[in-house]
């Protein structure tokens, strides 16, 4: 049990060191910073003192150290547009997202999983031809289209909702429903492959032959086993609660990460970028290392091989 | 990669649906190739006289089949210079991340040991990122060309390929042909690539046709955001993007765009499903 810890533990270690050396790198391959963010034209005095004050330079491999150091003390550099902590800005827009991410990801998680447990065990009905259709279209329709055509539906048709903006309730209404259309698609499709892998099972067939009644061989035999590769999606999602927004946060012009990540790819603003991308690995390496916790617990098999 | 079995299972009896989707992605490759010829104006002529007219069957008229934008540009004509970016850019990035996947998976396979393990890596590290983010910051870094944006599409899902690749030839090589070829005096490369390749091209085939539709939609996806395909170029997302702006207005801008998008991925999944039973019905 603690072996196997402790090897996952290692390997998110890894993938962390791996994330902070390539976001070092990819910025410093990009030419000569001072170059790019004062001007090509720029006075040569001023590109050294540029240079000297962000330590640039000093050998890369001492920069590289640096940066690490940095991080250590909580130093993730500053934005260029505004001058203000990268980090901090980061943080600011946390809220947003997780106004939209959160609901929407438990609308997945309750329309997901008992659509795709419904589908499995009403095998060939049309409430699995109508999930199939609809898990297709969750597959084939991008974020932005199902969004898009909302809009136009209930905004601009209906007038009901809002287009975009952030200022009551209602505003969270379609953002909500486009994100969590194609992640609920994608976890009843799982839900559902892994319910039917599972009732194939001889063990089902012993529950069921020795009496039990059926809604509990589902609930304690056949759920729980087919809970193990759903986990999987859901750590994803919940890997990529911050970041998995930044389409429908355009559509809705939505003040949240996204938009942030969005308009600082476009301003070129590589520290506030840097510190998404650190941001967004971490808690994609943690929710990975929270689903290699939860499937030592779910399945005694994981914990003892 | 359950979708696969998924629908496999499913719509085993509708071959007429994958011969409308094939139907169609012939008719998209057929329109991608030939765009100069059938689009009815060039794609950035401008008329200003003309703009926002709505399409035929709404109150416009037939020399501007589906409208014009806010430049009085024809959407239709810009609608098949779209197609075939869009589909430049998926091809293009697909065969680069299969490449790299068969490549790193073939590596991985022959050389074992601590090669084989950075591979693993390599491969636990692109499948536990989201591909988008890493995107957009390799954009923000070193801006956009059309070939630099092919190329970093083409790093989108090339784990998958390299994980069967891998998988399927350290099998393969345990199999006697691959030895008996190698007794022959076949250099590494022969074995790779005359014998083994062929041999489990057909698993390979089936994942590319997962990948590719995923390219479109993440082609789209970044073109929307205006960080993509950039202008004057043009592509199918791109379209939908400024064609937001038109929403209340000219909803025809990017209601068409939006339709080739998802009816294209959804043929292309359609077809990878069918040639999955076809090829090989053992993938998951």
């Amino acid at each position: 049990m603690l072996n196997y810890f402790v090897t996952r533990l290692g390997r998110a270690g890894f993938t962390l060191f791996l994330i902070l050396t390539f976001s070092f790198f990819i910025l410093r391959m990009t030419g000569d910073p001072a170059i790019l963010i004062m001007s090509p034209d720029a006075p040569p005095e001023a590109l050294d003192a540029f240079r000297k004050s962000w330590g640039l330079d000093a050998p890369l491999w001492d920069q590289y150290l640096g940066f690490l150091g940095n991080l250590l003390q909580g130093n993730f550099g500053y934005s260029m547009r505004d001058k203000s902590p990268a980090m901090e800005l980061v943080i600011s827009r946390i809220p947003a997202t997780l106004t939209l991410a959160i609901p929407a990801f438990f609308l997945k998680l309750i329309i997901g999983i008992p659509a795709g447990v419904m589908a499995a065990l009403y095998r060939n009905s049309w409430i699995d031809r109508a999930l199939i259709s609809l898990s297709i279209a969750g597959h084939t329709v991008p974020s932005f289209v199902l969004g898009l055509v909302l809009v136009l539906i209930f905004s601009v048709s209906l007038g009901w909702l809002p287009s975009g903006g952030d200022s009551s309730f209602k505003h969270i209404i379609l953002p909500v429903v486009t994100l969590s259309f194609g992640g609920a698609a994608v976890l009843a499709r799982f839900t559902r492959s892994a319910m039917l892998e599972v009732m194939g099972q001889p063990y089902i067939r012993t529950a069921s032959a020795k009496g039990l009644k059926w809604r509990l061989v589902v609930k304690h035999h056949a759920m729980p086993n087919a809970a193990i590769p759903t986990l999987t999606v859901i750590g994803f999602m919940v890997g990529s609660l911050i970041a998995g927004a930044v389409v429908v946060e355009s559509v809705f012009s939505w003040p949240g990460v996204g938009r942030l990540l969005v308009t600082s790819v476009a301003n070129r603003d590589l520290a506030v970028v840097q510190c998404l991308l650190l941001l967004v690995g971490t808690t994609m390496v943690c929710s990975n290392l929270l689903v290699d916790a939860l499937y030592g617990w779910v399945d005694p098999r994981v914990r003892k091989s | 990669m359950m979708t696969s079995k998924f629908w496999r299972t499913e719509f085993k009896a509708l071959p007429l649906l994958v011969l409308i989707c094939l139907t169609w992605l012939t008719f998209m490759v057929v329109v991608a190739f030939s765009a100069d010829f059938i689009a009815p104006y060039a794609y950035s002529k401008l008329n200003l006289s003309d703009r926002l007219l709505p399409p035929v069957f709404f109150g416009g008229n037939v020399d501007h089949v589906l409208g014009t934008d806010e430049l009085g540009r024809d959407v239709l004509s810009r609608l098949l210079y779209s197609i075939r970016i869009s589909l430049l850019v998926a091809f293009s990035s697909t065969l680069i991340s299969a490449a790299i996947g068969i490549g790193l998976g073939f590596l991985a396979a022959h050389f074992r040991g601590w090669v084989e393990q950075l591979v693993l890596v390599l491969v636990d590290f692109q499948a536990s990122m989201p591909f988008m983010i890493i995107a957009l910051a390799v954009l923000a870094f070193f801006g956009n060309t059309l070939l630099l944006f092919i190329v970093l599409m083409g790093f989108y899902g090339w784990e998958r390929a390299a994980r069967i690749a891998r998988g399927l030839t350290i099998s393969a090589n345990e199999q006697g042909y691959a030895a008996a070829v190698y007794d022959l005096g076949a250099s590494p490369w022969r074995v790779y690539f005359k014998h083994i390749l062929p041999n489990i091209a057909s698993t390979l085939i089936v994942s590319i046709t997962l990948t590719f539709p995923e390219v479109i939609l993440l082609e789209s996806g970044l073109s929307f955001l205006g960080l993509g395909v950039q202008p004057p170029m043009t592509s199918l997302g791109n379209m939908v993007g400024y064609g937001r702006e038109y929403l209340q207005t000219a909803p025809w801008i990017l209601l068409a765009p939006s339709f080739f998008i998802v009816v294209t991925t959804f043929s292309v999944s359609m077809v990878g499903d069918w040639l999955r039973d076809r090829l090989d019905p053992t993938l998951i």
